[in-house]
């Protein structure tokens, strides 16, 4: 069979009358780089369908792979340098996929007297390296989206909501807060009073470093959210040496309740709804 | 009586990440001279204000960080220097609540509180360089 567009295109007839022979060789030589990690009939999927997207351009010169004929391939290899990337594969080891190709080809006119193939096959090998270029740049591209997913992922391991009470949930913040993790917890606190229906919350810093103008404002905002939302916020641990800071800076946390323990902010909610808590034997005392 | 300075430490204030890091290395330098934990975290603190000034008003820049000693006294320098369009007012910028953005305008009057020396240097146009220190009790 032989398309309409390429007809008459030597290489383009080549590769396709060779596409199972080709394919094979192509993945064998992928094979022994990748062994162990990735099956052969995986590679044979992938190359196939790579290689059948290849076959309409083969007779291009492959100089604007932004172009719309390179739309398939690209997203082809979109896909997988991102599971390249998943795998931890390395980026010449993904991009070299695509060059093992180039051998494979000219092994295959290896030996032919042929001026016109010579020439289509040097421009065939020019697009094959400008795909393994953009590759390079996929990999790249998804391993950046991997390691911000993880961060991200992070960000919400550190920030636990907990439930400490029917009605009241704490969020013990810990450690540098940056810009970035205080809206986290500050949203997912707002989100978890809505899923929970609970009253009050208590933000225990007792685990913080350093409380700037940026961490005020974002706790400030969200005990003003908060009780938008009809519960109430309660701030506590603030240590000795913060205390003084915030002073210093000039916050003002208004009518805010704070505690010096999480205990004591705990206490304080409970009181609220009507529940007293107190020792065994001090009972007959109140 | 110029201080003696000791190895000054400089980082670049870029992007969010960075202003976490210039706040840990003056938290290192706080400790190696032993200041107590109020001077640390005021001092901390006031690094935090001033290099998100550097990033959020200068457009990014450096912190520069020290240890100095003058009178037989030690203490920790931290200054932070951006190209960007400089403070035209500095009285205003100065006065507490004063925000030319969405900030609590706190920042600098802040800092300036938290440490036991402030100089602030700006030209419209040029740049702006905040320095201060914090002395071992
Ligand atoms: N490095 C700088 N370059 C240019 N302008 C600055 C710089 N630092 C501060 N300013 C100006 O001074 C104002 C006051 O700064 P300050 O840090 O006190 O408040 P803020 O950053 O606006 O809010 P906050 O720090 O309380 O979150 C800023 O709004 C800004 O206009
Ligand atoms: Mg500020």
């Amino acid at each position: 069979m032989v398309g309409e567009a390429e007809h008459g295109h030597r290489l383009t007839e080549l590769l396709r009358s060779n596409t199972d022979a080709l394919v094979a060789a192509w993945v064998e030589a992928v094979a022994t780089t990748l062994r162990g990690r990735t099956t052969g009939a995986e590679l044979e999927r992938d190359f196939r369908e790579l290689f059948t997207s290849l076959l309409p351009v083969a007779s291009g010169d492959g100089r604007d792979l932004s172009g719309h004929a390179y739309a398939e391939l690209r997203s082809l290899l979109g896909d997988l340098s991102r599971s390249r990337a998943r795998q931890n594969f390395s980026p010449s080891e993904t991009a070299s996929s695509v060059f093992a190709l180039k051998r494979v080809v000219f092994e295959l006119v290896n030996g032919q007297d042929d001026a016109e193939l010579f020439r289509q096959v040097l421009s065939f090998s020019t697009l094959l390296d400008g795909l393994g270029l953009l590759t390079f740049e996929a990999y790249a591209r998804a391993r950046e989206e991997i390691i911000k997913e993880q961060s991200e992922q992070l960000l919400e391991l550190t920030t636990p909501v907990v439930k400490l009470w029917e009605g009241v949930l704490a969020v013990p913040l810990v450690g540098t807060l940056d810009s970035a993790r205080t809206q986290v917890v500050m949203e997912k606190l707002l989100e978890a009073l809505v899923e929970t229906g609970s009253e009050h919350a208590i933000i225990d810093i007792t685990g913080v470093l350093a409380v700037d103008t940026q961490v005020a404002q974002h706790l400030l905002k969200t005990v003003v959210a908060a009780r938008l939302m009809g519960a109430e916020c309660t701030i506590s641990g603030i240590r000795p040496q913060i205390a003084q800071t915030i002073v210093a800076l000039g916050i003002e946390f208004g009518d805010i309740a704070t505690k010096a323990t999480l205990a004591d902010a705990l206490r304080h909610a409970l009181r609220r709804d009507g529940v007293e808590v107190v020792r065994k034997g001090e009972r007959g005392a109140l | 009586m110029t201080p003696r300075s000791d190895g000054p430490e400089e980082l670049p204030i870029r992007a969010d990440d960075d202003v976490v890091r210039v706040r840990q290395l003056v938290r290192t330098y706080a400790q190696q001279v032993k200041l107590s934990l109020v001077d640390q975290t005021k001092l901390v603190t006031a690094a935090s204000e001033l290099a998100r000034n550097t990033l959020v008003y200068g457009g990014g820049g450096f912190a520069r960080v020290e240890i100095i000693t003058a009178d037989g006294r030690t203490g920790i320098r931290a200054s932070f220097h951006d190209e960007g369009p400089g403070i035209p007012d500095l009285s205003l910028a100065l006065a507490d609540g004063w925000s030319s953005g969405k900030g609590m305008g706190l920042g600098l009057s802040g800092a300036r509180r938290l440490v036991d020396e402030f100089d602030l240097d700006s030209e419209v146009g040029r740049g702006t360089v905040v320095m201060v220190v914090k002395w071992k009790r």
